[in-house]
């Protein structure tokens, strides 16, 4: 009768070889400290989603993982962000290659003003990944299937990717991380500025892109976290309150914090 | 439940305790049908029989709004946690009180047919069989009412004793077809009755496993009371 089974029941915090870890992770914007000790394991090809309200730290969180706050004057960040048991904060990291790895989309689509073909190929080209012209166009036939885009931009790959619609821009965006074969894919609200329809797509795409990706995804929408993934951490005022299996979080969540923000009776 | 925070779209806690009184005031009429039905045996009163027939649909008319309010929750404030597990329940509350609403009329069918015929011995054991089914529904629903899945767990573990009862019961009335056929009209009916009023138990005992569910988020743990309905296996052999 239960919803879930018993075995779904125990949280997990840490899990036996992770894809990426966060170990005792602690950030602060100047004198404002945005985390506090973060602890959390992804798994490999999985969907993790982490939610919170907003100012809880998720986004921070996010952006650590491929060193987007490096360039943020007056960051502080303690603690270790590992990929593949590697330091990614160690001082010998190539932070072009790890962004390579780790690819990120964001919150609005952001495609450059160039052809959609040229954003797809962007990537490719600057990383070296290709030798000749054809690998280059198969390469980005892949990336738009992959990104479920080929079908509907196949006749006009020389076209402005500026007007396409935004659900197709957000689309492309995808198709341009997956371009390069990044091992972890970071998405920062990717589905904020988009109708249901083209959200429907997008979260189609990224229950597709799991078997090939490790996917972390930044969302306000519960409801979007509980259809996509498989773990999910909730952060609240820069904490890491409670992570476990995404079917137990929404119908038996153990902390009392995680319980008030998803039945909607915070604060 | 009452010690909880409300919800900051104060309507949505409205709607949760609409739902939740539906429930309680089915409970309530799923268990009057019950006094009724039995007192119309006892009583021999065909009457208050007719009465407990006709007032089911009251209760089948509450399934339904518990349906569609129901529905209608899941669909326009999609609750999470709590709040789902709350409405989920109620969908099965529901559902089992309409069915001990249905044996409850029953009962009251086999009264009218029992009330024309010369009464039998065993019409006794038949209302303390009812009244501790009716014991049980009570506590249930202040399990239910109260949020303590403790009680719902001990409710749970009473059926026990209804089940015992109809056990022997069953034995008795075999004994009387076998001393008289005469017996077997009304004892027939008896051993149906009976059976309903067993049905009504394992109803509850559901309902009970489902608030443990509600207020626990896990399952109650069914190890510890075996289910034996002896009946199915009875066999009595002929005096020689």
């Amino acid at each position: 009768m239960a919803v879930v089974s018993q075995s779904a029941m125990t949280a997990q915090p840490s899990v036996a070889s992770p894809k990426m870890t966060a170990r005792d992770l602690n950030l602060s914007y100047g004198d404002n400290q945005a985390l506090f000790d973060v602890n959390l394991d992804i798994v490999e090809r999985q969907v993790t989603a982490l939610i919170g309200p907003s100012g809880c730290g998720k986004s921070t969180f996010l952006r650590c993982m491929n060193r987007m706050n490096d360039t943020i004057d007056g960051v502080t960040i303690k603690g270790e962000v590992t990929l593949d048991g590697r330091d990614i904060y160690d001082k010998r990291i190539d932070v072009v290659q790890l962004r390579a790895r780790i690819g990120m989309v964001f919150q609005k689509p952001n495609p450059f003003p160039k052809t959609i073909y040229d954003n797809v190929a962007y990537g490719p080209r600057i990383h070296g990944l290709v030798n000749s012209r054809d690998e280059l166009d198969q390469i980005v036939m892949t990336s738009l299937e992959r990104a479920g885009l080929l079908k509907e931009v196949k006749d006009r790959l020389q076209s402005p990717a500026t007007g396409l619609s935004g659900g197709q821009q957000q689309r492309l965006c995808i198709a341009r991380a997956v371009a390069v074969s990044p091992e972890v894919i970071l998405m920062d609200e990717p589905c904020s500025a988009l109708d249901p329809i083209a959200t429907a797509k997008v979260e189609e795409l990224i229950d597709e892109l799991r078997s090939n990706y490790t996917i972390v995804i930044v969302t306000h929408s519960m409801q979007q976290a509980a259809r996509v993934s498989q773990r999910t951490a909730f952060f609240h005022l820069g904490k890491l309150v409670e992570v476990g299996e995404t079917d137990q979080i929404f119908t038996n969540p153990k902390d009392e914090r995680t319980k008030g923000y998803i039945t909607g009776r915070f604060g | 439940m009452a010690d909880e925070k409300t919800h900051i779209v104060s309507s949505f806690d409205e709607e949760l305790t609409r739902l939740n009184n539906i429930i309680s005031q089915m409970g309530g009429l799923a268990e009057s049908q019950l006094i009724s039905a039995i007192r119309s045996i006892v009583k021999r009163d065909s009457e208050l029989a007719e009465k407990v027939i006709i007032s089911d649909h009251r209760i089948d008319a509450l399934e339904q709004e518990v349906q569609d309010f129901a529905v209608r929750l899941l669909a326009l404030r999609q609750p999470m946690a709590d709040d789902l597990r709350q409405v989920v329940t109620t969908l099965k509350l529901s559902n089992d009180l309409e069915r001990i609403g249905d044996l409850a009329k029953n009962i009251a069918k086999r009264a009218q047919v029992l009330n024309q015929i010369p009464p039998i011995r065993p019409v006794q054991v038949i209302p303390n069989m009812a009244r501790l089914a009716q014991e049980i529904i009570k506590d249930v629903l202040d399990a239910y009412i109260e949020g303590d899945a403790e009680k719902a767990q001990r409710v749970w573990a009473r059926d026990q004793e209804v089940d015992d009862m109809y056990n022997s019961l069953f034995r008795e009335l075999l004994t009387y077809m076998m001393e008289d056929p005469r017996n077997i009209t009304a004892s027939t009916h008896m051993l149906f009755i009976a059976k309903n009023i067993e049905r009504i138990g394992d109803h509850a005992t559901n309902i009970a496993e489902t608030i443990y569910y509600r207020i626990k988020g896990e399952d109650l743990p069914t190890d510890g009371r075996p289910k034996n309905d002896a009946a199915n296996f009875a066999v009595v052999e002929p005096n020689e």
